[in-house]
């Protein structure tokens, strides 16, 4: 079985403890979670590059699953930063407030149905907070990130994303999760998977 | 020469078309792109020798994505031969490669039977490449490719220019999506080629369900890994059959026992792609299963069981 992908959730340093949140979504996540506790599972990272440190008045969209490097970013800080916490439905969002309990954090929720926090698109809740916005980290499915990009792109705000791709080897001999970038196709596992807006193409 | 540890008599090297292997367990090419980063992993340690990623006269910039997927038993790609090209490969990914200890085979690939033989042409009389594998069998490109390895006057063409230019150990690679891999494996041989390699992975694709569309940004790409051995042990017993020169096993290698079994069916060596993905330090373990092997059944060298599988099956045991 192929090895899957997974962001860093939530790291102790001092435990030595790593929490994946991970969706559930195919065959290989679907026997993941049913390995009970005190099972052995293989690991290989931490893999690739990772968000930059976000500076006072950074916005962090999170779509979906993409919460997960999300609240670690926001962990990594602790200046005034706003997440942006967006979901097509309420029970979409899965993370519990208590993950996202970090000084200088403020949450926003929204909900494509309204189901829970405002009502509207992770598009539309950023439009609103663009201005004067220090810099986006994003990371959720491609067209919610395709709209973030065009948005940061006209406000003149840097942004990085945090990219998925289908994966085999995870450290970059592969080449089976290229990604289109202004500089050709570069791997998810080893360039990335965080890259800035600007370099990556999506309308491929 | 024995590796240290190993008992007194017992010798895993083998000779592949004249490249002196310490041990019979290639990396395949693609899978282990350039070795840098497996290297990293220490996936070196108890490797024969490395068959590098497919490298083409310009670079090629390979398939849009979604690439790679997994599917029962292994995985479907379609990556398409991206490579820097030969230059970028003898400047920046050869000298480290070289200094790392395994032998070293080239995987030459071309959309024209001048492009192949160009870059043979380049290859040659290159300090630390041991031999060539030409790759007349990748499903994922559309010019070239297949379709060189899927007809024997093809075959007969490319390898008779890539001979010309070239005094390097030479290895075919064949594509398993043929009707018959003796007539290819024949064709090779008799246009020059030293070794045989097979198999390449078998065409297939999938649809996204969801989406209504091929899962592969390719639509059609290779599957590879434990789904395909059975297949392959099969080519490889009929290579064996067609042809006197040696050959190299691969399709879905990940164990001792799958190593022994393409070896028994006529391979001199055999090579290890998908397991990586698997299991990055592979090789040391089929290493260690081989050894196993060998103490049990009394033997010093591969040569005694390769092909014995044939050998009996012909004598009637």
């Amino acid at each position: 079985m192929l090895p899957r992908p997974f962001s860093i959730y939530r790291a102790d340093s001092v435990t030595g403890e790593l929490d994946l949140l991970i969706e559930i979504k195919g065959k290989g996540t679907g026997l993941l979670a049913k390995t009970g506790t005190g099972a052995a599972l293989e690991l290989l990272g931490p893999l690739g590059k990772g968000f930059p440190v976000p500076p006072a008045g950074s916005l962090l969209v999170a779509g979906g699953a993409g919460i997960a490097p999300l609240a670690f970013l926001a962990a990594s800080a602790d200046v005034p930063r706003t997440l942006l916490y967006c979901a097509q439905t309420a029970s979409r969002l899965v993370c519990p407030h208590a993950d996202l309990d970090f000084p200088g954090l403020s949450i926003i929720e929204a909900t494509d149905d309204g189901s829970r926090g405002e009502m509207g698109t992770a598009a539309d809740l950023l439009l609103n907070r663009i201005e004067g916005a220090e810099a986006v980290f994003a990371c959720g499915p491609r067209p919610m990130l395709a709209a973030v990009k065009e948005i940061c792109l006209q406000a003149g705000i840097k942004a990085w994303f945090s990219l998925e791709e289908r994966m085999a080897c995870g450290i970059g001999a592969c080449l089976g999760c290229a990604v289109a970038t202004t500089g050709g196709y570069k791997r998810v596992c080893r360039d990335g998977p965080v890259f800035s807006a600007e370099e990556v193409i999506f309308d491929e | 020469m024995n590796e240290p540890g190993l008992p007194m008599d017992i010798n895993l090297a083998v000779n592949l078309c004249g490249i002196k292997l310490d041990n019979p367990i290639l990396a395949a090419s693609g899978p282990f792109g350039y070795g840098h980063e497996y290297r990293e992993l220490g996936s070196f340690k108890d490797l024969g020798g490395i068959i590098v990623k497919g490298v083409s006269l310009e670079p090629w910039e390979g398939n849009p994505s979604p690439r790679v997927t997994e599917v029962s038993s292994g995985m479907l790609n379609a990556v398409g031969l991206q490579n820097p090209g030969l230059k970028d490969f003898l400047e920046y990914h050869l000298p480290s490669l070289r200094e790392a200890g395994p032998r070293l085979l080239v995987n030459v690939v071309g959309c024209t039977v001048e492009e192949y033989a160009g870059v043979a042409s380049g290859l040659a009389g290159v300090e630390g490449i041991d031999g060539l594998e030409l790759n007349i069998s990748c499903p994922n490109v559309k010019a070239g490719g297949m379709a060189f390895g899927t007809d024997p006057k093809a075959t007969s063409l490319v390898v008779t220019a890539v001979r010309r230019e070239t005094n390097l150990p030479l290895l075919v690679k064949l594509s398993p999506n043929v009707t018959d891999i003796g007539v290819i494996a024949r064709a090779a041989e008799e246009a020059g080629a030293d070794g045989i390699s097979l198999i390449n992975t078998l065409s297939g694709m999938l649809i996204d369900t969801g989406q209504k569309k091929p899962l592969l940004g390719n639509v059609f790409g290779g599957l590879s890994g434990p789904a395909i051995k059975p297949v392959a042990l099969k080519m490889v017993w009929q290579a064996a059959e067609a042809v006197k020169i040696p050959i190299l096993g691969m399709g879905g290698i990940v164990s001792a026992d799958d190593a022994l079994q393409f070896i028994m069916a006529g391979a001199r060596a055999v090579a290890v792609g998908t397991g990586f993905f698997y299991e990055p330090g592979l090789p040391s373990r089929i290493i260690a299963g081989l050894i196993e092997y060998m103490k049990e059944e009394g033997i010093y060298t591969l040569s005694e069981i390769e092909g014995i599988a044939r050998t009996l099956q012909e004598q009637g045991k």
